[in-house]
């Protein structure tokens, strides 16, 4: 395996650090790197890790109050003033609440506005459904120009911070409230646009995003004693999603599960499952929640409750496996369309293109 | 350019609009026209703005809100200079670059993308917040309708403008009592606005806005206005210069020979009488005030 992973991502005693914490330290990192960037909050400055950057830099800090609308379209005119905002709530209120908002005023406005949303699946607990984000993938990645990101751990999600501020457009990243097992390490690479092979095999595909790639390659590893080895990408940017690596996988081992704490319609294994059937078409299952909303409970509960656990996930490999041995195997040689970029298309130094004038 | 000139200018710009309208087929005429003593106010002699420059870092920011009355805006650009008259023909037609309602990347001259009504108002905020991070001379206009007012968006960033005293923004609220299902006040009523307004530390306004002079003065008075926001309400006609479209509702989102009215029963006639209407009017079109 060429990725750096956590040596002790398996063991009883990983290390356990919220996703959100990792937001919060990328986005200090991203206010020493750049001074336009400005940081804008709904009244959940703390617990959307917003604070670090609050108190060092308090003139570059807009408390907005609870107006997520407010939140995204005050963003929207600091990004087109040269600022590179990064506003943060709960995802269920931003995108949820405001997505109108930054539909107009920041996706087809085309302004570098960072969307943070934070408290994402089942796994937020006690707060119960009203507050357990399990759409926000589906809503966000529809939306031309925008990137959408969900990082595996605190790590990540610092890197995935700064690859946001890199990146000159929109970008959405969600993060989970939780304590979440840390599966990378600080050396870990991490490119928009661009998956990770976690785990080698060649029986199955796991494509997992977010909180649950630590399950996901919990499963591998029982598959394993099995005699069945899982390949798991981590897929961190669900869009643009990485096709190169899925018609790989798809060629290689013809069966793929999907893995997000997200509604099954319009997650990740919506936007894999739209790429394959397109291009290689292979039998899946979805690990995702079931149409259905969340309710209270310990975090361990829910995910149990929701079927996203390892041994969900060993399940539906299973099954996959049934389906793949029962249909003819898909021819080895494969094109790569032109269209499956690794990487966000590039864009103009000058966002403000323009169309030639209609005579 | 005297006041004389800049009503002379307003009027043709309206002889634009209706022009613009009628070869797009669709299209709001009652908001662009009422608003168009306001625009020719503002691109004529109260922005500092340079049309062959529209990028130029220094330019003062004029965000539409209202982004359905982007005639008056894409015809007053042209009148500036941003792009040749010839293009406004084009509005609303394949490949244009004048959307039926504003697309910042679309063309020179505009701030944002608008339509969706009540964001308006926050994007200046923002604007004029980051200008005040970076210690900026120039100010944000905001120019919105009255019927924006029943929108949430727009008094969360009514409160945030107050909340940091934002002097560099002023908005502008077309006050022309319509919106698209009859008048604001049996809609959603909104008054009093004033004392709303100042209620959230705000600097209230009130003057014709068919007054070129009041216009500008007001706006002399919001920048000179050190400690607060300015709200500059804008009582307007509707319909504004075309006696048949005065003060219908009916005529906010139509374009001239649509709807039937009792002056102009030939909706034929409704264009030819519009433009005749404004060529007999010209510079007369001066508020009661005057």
């Amino acid at each position: 395996m060429d990725t750096h992973l956590n040596p002790n991502r398996l063991q009883a005693n990983v290390e356990q650090v919220p996703i959100r914490n990792g937001y919060g330290a990328g986005l200090v990192k991203a206010g020493e790197k750049n001074r336009n960037v400005v940081a804008l909050c709904a009244d959940l400055t703390e617990s959307t890790r917003t604070e670090d950057f609050a108190v060092r830099w308090p003139e570059r800090f807009v408390e907005v109050g609870v107006a997520e609308q407010d939140l995204a379209t005050v963003a929207s005119g600091m990004a087109a003033t040269g600022k590179i905002p990064f506003v943060t709530s709960y995802a269920t209120f931003s995108p949820g609440r405001n997505w109108e908002q930054i539909r107009t005023t920041i996706a087809y406005n085309d302004v570098p506005v960072k969307v943070i949303g934070s408290h994402t699946g089942v796994s937020v607990g006690p707060d119960g459904a009203t507050h357990q984000a399990l759409e926000d993938i589906a809503i966000m990645r529809a939306l031309p120009n925008m990137v959408v990101i969900a990082p595996c751990d605190y790590l990540e999600a610092e890197r995935a911070t700064l690859a946001a501020l890199k990146h000159p457009g929109p970008v959405y990243i969600r993060l989970a409230r939780e304590a979440t097992p840390v599966v990378t390490t600080k050396a870990t690479p991490f490119k928009l646009g661009q998956s990770q092979e976690f785990r080698s095999g060649t029986d199955l595909t796991i494509v997992a995003c977010g909180s649950l790639v630590y399950e996901a390659l919990m499963a591998a590893d029982v598959l394993s004693k099995k005699h069945v080895e899982a390949r798991v990408l981590n897929m961190a940017t669900v869009k643009p999603l990485d096709g190169k690596a899925l018609l790989h996988a798809a060629r290689e081992t013809g069966a793929i599960v999907s893995v997000e704490e997200h509604q099954i319609t319009g997650g990740l294994g919506g936007a894999v499952a739209e790429f394959l059937a397109a291009h290689a078409p292979v039998p899946q299952e979805f690990i995702g929640v079931q149409d259905q909303f969340g309710e209270s409970g310990a975090p361990e509960e829910l995910l149990e409750k929701f079927h996203l656990k390892s041994q969900d996930i060993v399940t539906a490999a299973q099954r996959v496996l049934d389906r793949k041995q029962k249909q003819p195997a898909i021819p080895r040689v494969c094109v790569v369309p032109k269209s499956t970029r690794r990487t966000p298309p590039k864009r103009a130094a000058r966002t403000r293109t323009r169309k030639k004038a209609v005579q | 350019m005297t006041t004389e000139g800049l009503h002379k200018k307003a009027n043709e710009i309206r002889q634009d609009i209706i022009k613009m309208l009628v070869a797009a087929g669709s299209g709001h005429s009652a908001g662009s026209l009422g608003m168009a003593d306001v625009f020719t106010a503002l691109y004529f002699a109260i922005l500092h703005h340079k049309p062959k420059d529209p990028d130029w870092p220094g330019r003062d920011r004029l965000v539409l809100s209202n982004g359905h009355i982007c005639p008056v805006l894409y015809a007053t650009l042209a009148h500036a200079g941003y792009f040749p008259r010839s293009e406004l023909k084009t509005l609303r037609k394949l490949g244009s670059r004048l959307q039926g309602h504003p697309h910042r990347t679309a063309l020179p001259g505009l701030e944002t993308t608008s339509g969706p009504l009540g964001s308006g108002l926050a994007q200046a905020v923002g604007m004029a917040l980051a200008g005040r991070i970076d210690e900026e001379r120039w100010q944000v206009y905001c120019l919105m309708s009255d019927g924006e007012q029943d929108a949430g968006n727009t008094w969360e960033a009514v409160m945030l403008a107050g909340k940091y005293r934002l002097s560099k923004l002023t908005a502008i609220m077309d006050r022309n009592n319509i919106q698209i299902d009859g008048m604001t006040e049996d809609v959603l009523p909104l008054e009093p606005l004033a004392d709303k307004y100042r209620a959230f530390n705000w600097h209230v306004i009130e003057i014709d806005g068919h007054n070129i002079q009041m216009v500008i003065n007001a706006t002399n008075q919001a920048r000179a206005t050190q400690d607060r926001p300015t709200l500059i309400i804008a009582h307007t006609t509707p319909g504004k210069g075309v006696s048949f479209m005065e003060d219908d509702y009916r005529w906010h989102g139509n374009p001239p020979g649509t709807v039937e009215t009792e002056r102009t029963p030939e909706k034929r006639q409704q264009a030819r009488v519009a433009l005749r209407e404004l060529r007999t009017l010209q510079g007369k079109i001066t508020s009661e005030a005057e």
